[in-house]
């Protein structure tokens, strides 16, 4: 089980790099962000696998965390860009 | 925990964690393939929360106590709402600068924006027959 799910984790960096190419590619800002959204969840499920693996149940903490500190950069985001226009 | 034969559990994991991640490849590869901001607004925000729900659903057998079991729940529910409120306010604001944009007089970045699909449908009401499709 631990091995399975440690597979899982990789492909969810797979999906990590996936998103980083749209960082990399996207014209607008917006694209970015949304980009940024992708990275939240998915570091949210990777850790919340590793918990299992490692079995240490401070990581669902630190999961919970990136959960809720990843909207709140983006509506910093949203605020600032809102005062440029 | 001991109700039910752990193989059981361990294949309701495999599922439930192999389809989140098909979720979450589908929403990754949208993002990277579509040609809009709508379009990867639409793509990544659905599959993205799917994706994780199902990991956590998956995930959540193997948890140690019910404590645990519970804080992933939350996880879930917040993402959920992070989820709802981020891809509100990222459509907003390029639909804002889309207008900015198309009311200004450089339109070059934006051909397939509000105001091109706008102009056949004035056209028609017009009755000017020629209406670029």
């Amino acid at each position: 089980m631990i091995e399975y799910l440690s597979v899982i984790a990789g492909m969810l960096i797979l999906v990590l790099l996936v998103g980083l190419g749209r960082i990399l590619l996207g014209p607008s800002p917006a694209d970015r962000m949304l980009a940024f959204q992708l990275f939240g969840t998915v570091g949210a499920s990777i850790l919340t696998l590793l918990a299992i693996i490692q079995d240490q149940s401070a990581l669902i903490n630190v999961a919970l965390v990136l959960a809720l500190l990843a909207p709140l950069t983006l509506i910093t985001f949203i605020r600032l860009r809102k005062k440029a226009l | 925990m001991s109700l039910l034969p752990s193989s059981l559990l361990d294949g309701f994991t495999i599922i439930m964690t192999v389809s989140g991640l098909f979720f979450f490849l589908a929403g990754s590869i949208g993002l990277l393939r579509f040609p809009d901001v709508f379009c990867r607004l639409h793509a990544l925000t659905k599959a993205d929360n799917l994706g994780l729900g199902l990991i956590v659903f998956g995930v959540l057998p193997q948890a140690a106590s019910v404590f645990d079991a519970l804080q992933l729940i939350l996880i879930w529910l917040l993402v959920m709402v992070a989820g709802a409120v981020g891809c509100y306010l990222i459509a907003n604001q390029a639909v804002e600068a889309l207008s900015k944009d198309a009311d200004g007089q450089s339109n070059k970045l934006h051909e397939i924006s509000m105001k091109s699909t706008l102009k056949p449908i004035i056209n028609s009401s017009t009755g000017i027959t020629n209406n670029g499709f």
